[in-house]
């Protein structure tokens, strides 16, 4: 069965006809090619794949398209402007937090949710509510540094 | 040689960060793309009887089914010796292995393809674990022994003994990004392979092989990888076969990515280790005679289990002088998957099994274990020789555990956590110091080489590519670091490339932490002689002598001129100078006969040491670290960023080797932890509550690419220091009276085995404790 699902994405509107068992992050990747959103587990426990779905964090691997129906979706490609990073993507590149790259994407998504609930994270805070992404390069201390730098840069 | 500008960071850190650095499954796809599944046998051993592949062609968009009798070259996907077929042909030896491989037009209609090709298996007796194929002689290829002095003799004249049997988990690498690859037919039958891999030159061997072409006929790429661990050593080959096949096939290009569960129970992991050991030892602690026998679980083919189980017999000193030692190294063959590299290739394993016995010999004798390390590490010029007869000259661990007794407080911590273990009887904290030494080169001397291409353009940047492989380790940004060094350029005048092999060729696996090693010296053996003539140019050109010419941060100073790097290579472009260049570089004074178990395979050793502090709890078994402080030696840290990366993420991979992640076979050899919902690794709640990471702050010794030293691998072994810190917290639940038996990973559940075993035991007579 193919339906309509009409859906805000980095700003843009867009429209786009699906087969209805497809994933948010399959209508991401394959049919807007943006392709920054990752799978890496393909089970909703990576983290890989997070976005903001109406300023929320979501696993993107978890929902339907057809749930994002109106929402307004926030995904990596769509934090930097005009050629200039967004404070917390400048804070992982600065504070080494990343190595193979691959689950930088739904970390700093998910570093800006914490960062929405926790405007001034502490250390044991950004440790904790980071569980749900998975690294296996950096073994997190530069990730939680540089979400401790990017959450200060955000403040101003 | 100009001094390397300040570190920058990954060079693809932008990239990354901003979500556009594009791994295999982000690129574009052909027109034409198919996409391909696997189909799997569910048993581990058996006869392959009838496989029906009709179901799977009669669902829509299914445009190929490809089995091992529709390979048109050799089916085998194996690095050194034969036995991985690609496709199984009549007999299933693990569970999980390829059957067949589907190409559709959508990835959900190859993945259901794939579950509906029935396969028939006549199943027959399976070999699951090392106990099982040891005692039915199941090997995959000759047990190797290394002898120094006489340990029987050793043994029996030692005043004090102690055995022990330690079990030691795999690990699986679960790189975030998992096997992928993409081929790409092009004119005349030739193929193009996009492939995560750390060896494209061994994918392009075996992709040719498989279709029964030449090397010629062949390229792979590989821009950059999800993490590799070792995990994409030749682990990698399979996937892109199958792509390469698939597209042979149907004549369109083919993407294979596996998904969690298949990569889980498809490709091979770290060994799981079975080690017997006996130690002969004085009242003092010195260790006179050691005997070890390390067996592995090899799997079901050879893969890389020689070198691997080799490396775990030259670990198995770790730093220690033995003036007696016996190591042998057993190959067990079992109907798993194929086990292999994964970062420390054996050595982790080796230097578990000694510092388990020191951990003993400590508690045998009361003493602290650090005592007994420090009164057993290798010396300086004497007591230096290693069970495979190489001297080591440039130990430095005396004075960097020294250092780390300091800093790290042990002496003062030690106290009081026995005060606070006095006071706390359902929690329970230990303190484990311990050294790790690391032998960098492969171990199979001929590995040990590389290639690099050098191009300097007309406007001055400059592209570089060499044979190894970026997987996040940092290794292009070190290769930029070194090249723009040689030329006193910026840092982003220069740009590393993907590495194809039609760049550079007959390359080694990026490997055994060598890849800045091997590539960093190719690319500045290239970058030297473009370097040198450039310099002939500029002294014949503005007659000058060639040492008035110097490369500076400030441009090119020619005598009393001074020009930009774009100046200097444009005008040398006019006067037809060669500005291109390729490097090679063959690490020397490295030798070993593998018969005679002698012989110098290590140009030098990477040091380091970790004091770890775990906190027990005697009623779950959870444990948690609260403070690791680590001092590790990389020699002139090319990019101490990448550097200091390395040791943490190193520790905390080896942390959940060694806590936490548990391969756990049913026994019909069965992976019943084939995905993140029961394999865990850690997350960033397991990181030290207190993490301290320092570099010991000296040079190679030896003559390597700005007198840094390979870190790839040898941080993981850190670890050890947590395991065992765990180890002393159980150990307190019997106020020290008795000693542990803590196997690996330490789960929870191992924890409270090991806490009422010691209960059990304290309630024997004092004769039948140990």
């Amino acid at each position: 069965m193919t339906i309509t699902v009409n859906l805000t994405v980095n700003g843009q509107k867009v429209t786009r006809q699906v087969e209805a068992r497809t994933l948010l992050v399959q209508l991401l990747r394959e049919h807007l090619d943006l392709t920054g959103t990752h799978v890496g587990c393909d089970t909703s426990q990576c983290g890989a794949c997070v976005v903001q779905v109406d300023g929320v964090s979501a696993k993107a691997c978890t929902l339907l398209a057809a749930q994002c129906e109106g929402a307004n979706v926030l995904t990596i490609e769509g934090l930097a402007k005009d050629g200039k990073l967004h404070p917390m993507q400048e804070a992982f590149r600065e504070h080494h937090g990343l190595q193979c790259g691959f689950c930088t994407p739904g970390m700093v998504m998910s570093a800006l949710d914490i960062v929405r609930r926790h405007p001034s994270p502490d250390e044991a805070t950004i440790r904790k509510e980071l569980e749900g992404n998975l690294c296996r390069c950096t073994g997190y201390h530069n990730i939680v540094k540089a979400v401790a730098a990017g959450a200060k840069a955000m403040r101003g | 040689m100009a001094e390397p500008a300040p570190a920058p960071p990954h060079e693809s850190a932008w990239l990354h960060v901003a979500g556009a650095a594009p791994y295999i499954d982000d690129l574009p796809e052909r027109a034409d793309c198919l996409h391909a599944a696997i189909a799997q046998a569910s048993v581990a051993h058996g006869r392959l009887t009838k496989i029906d592949i009709a179901p799977a062609l009669a669902l829509p968009g299914v445009v190929a089914v490809m089995l091992a009798k529709d390979v048109p070259g050799i089916n085998d996907c194996a690095p050194i010796v034969a036995g991985d077929p690609i496709l199984a042909v009549d007999e299933i030896v693990y569970a999980g292995q390829a059957v067949a491989a589907v190409a559709a037009t959508s990835l959900d209609a190859a993945r259901r393809a794939a579950s509906r090709i029935k396969i028939a298996i006549e199943p027959m007796p399976a070999i699951v674990t090392v106990d099982r194929a040891l005692a039915v002689g199941s090997f995959l290829t000759p047990s190797q022994t290394m002898t120094k002095g006489d340990a029987a003799d050793g043994l029996a004249r030692a005043p004090r003994r102690l055995e022990g049997t330690l079990r030691l988990g795999g690990q699986d690498h679960f790189y975030l990004e998992g096997q992928v690859a993409m081929a790409l037919p092009r004119e005349g039958g030739d193929m193009l392979v996009l492939s995560s891999t750390q060896h494209p030159t061994e994918i392009q061997h075996l992709v040719a092989k498989a279709l029964g072409r030449g090397f010629k006929d062949v390229v792979c790429e590989v821009r950059r990888m999800g993490g590799g661990f070792g995990g994409k050593e030749t682990q990698a080959a399979q996937t892109a076969c199958i792509a390469a096949l698939l597209a042979w096939k149907t004549g369109r290009a083919v993407k294979l990515r596996l998904d969690r569960d298949v990569d889980m129970t498809l490709t091979g992991k770290r060994h799981d280790f079975r080690i017997d050991w006996q130690i002969g030892f004085d009242d003092a602690g010195r260790i006179s005679a050691w005997s070890v026998d390390l067996a592995a679980r090899g799997g079901c083919s050879v893969d890389l289990t020689d070198p691997v189980v080799d490396r775990a017999m030259f670990h198995a000193d770790n730093a220690y002088y033995l003036e007696h030692a016996r190591i042998a190294g057993h190959r067990c063959r079992t109907h798993t998957v194929s086990n292999t590299a994964f970062r420390g290739f054996g050595g982790p394993q080796g230097m578990c099994a000694i510092e388990y016995a020191i951990d003993e010999v400590a508690r045998a004798l009361g003493k602290d274990a650090l005592d007994v390390r420090l009164a057993n590490l290798y010396g300086h010029g004497s007591r230096d020789v290693t069970p495979y007869h190489q001297r080591i000259k440039d130990n430095i661990l005396p004075e960097l555990m020294r250092a780390l007794e300091t800093s790290s407080d042990y002496r003062n911590r030690r106290r009081a956590i026995a005060a606070w273990n006095a006071a706390h009887p359902w929690l329970k904290k230990g303190l484990a110091l311990t050294p790790a030494k690391f032998g960098i080169s492969f171990t199979n001397t001929f590995l040990n080489q590389a290639g690099a291409l050098v191009h300097v353009y007309t406007d001055g940047t400059v592209q570089v590519s060499h044979g190894g492989t970026e997987m996040g380790q940092g290794l292009n940004t070190k290769i930029a670091q070194v090249v723009a060094s040689a030329f006193a350029l910026d840092f982003d005048r220069v740009k590393v490339t993907a590495t194809v092999t039609d760049k550079v060729p007959n390359t080694s696996a990026t490997a055994a932490s060598a890849g800045t090693d091997l590539n960093g010296k190719a690319a500045a053996d290239a970058a030297d002689k473009i370097k040198r003539r450039l310099i002939a140019f500029g002294a014949e050109h503005f007659k000058v002598p060639p040492d008035r010419i110097r490369f500076t941060a400030q441009g090119i100073e020619v005598g009393t001129r001074r020009l930009t790097f774009a100046e200097l290579v444009g005008q040398a472009y006019m006067a037809r100078v060669q500005l291109w260049d390729s490097g090679f570089y063959a690490t020397p004074e490295i030798h070993f006969d593998r018969e005679r178990q002698r012989g110098n395979p290590f140009y030098y050793f990477a040091y380091g040491a970790a004091c770890s502090e775990a906190l027990i709890d005697v009623l779950t078994g959870e444990s948690r670290i609260l403070r690791a402080d680590l001092l590790h030696d990389v020699g002139n840290s090319i990019n101490p960023a990448i550097d200091l990366g390395q040791i943490e993420g190193g520790y905390i991979q080896g942390l959940g080797w060694l806590t936490a992640e548990e391969l756990w076979w049913d026994p019909a050899g069965r992976l019943r932890t084939h995905a993140p919902s029961t394999y865990k690794i850690p997350t960033a709640r397991d990181l030290p509550e207190d993490f301290r990471v320092a570099f010991w702050p000296e040079a190679n010794h030896a003559d390597t690419i700005h007198r840094s030293k390979a870190v790839g691998e040898p941080p993981l072994m850190l670890a050890i220091s947590a395991w065992l810190a765990i180890k002393d917290a159980v150990a307190a639940t019997a106020e020290h009276r008795l000693s542990p038996q803590l196997d690996a990973p330490a789960t929870p559940e191992r924890v409270l085995l090991a806490i009422e075993d010691l209960k059990r035991r304290a309630k024997l007579p004092a004769e039948a404790r140990s």
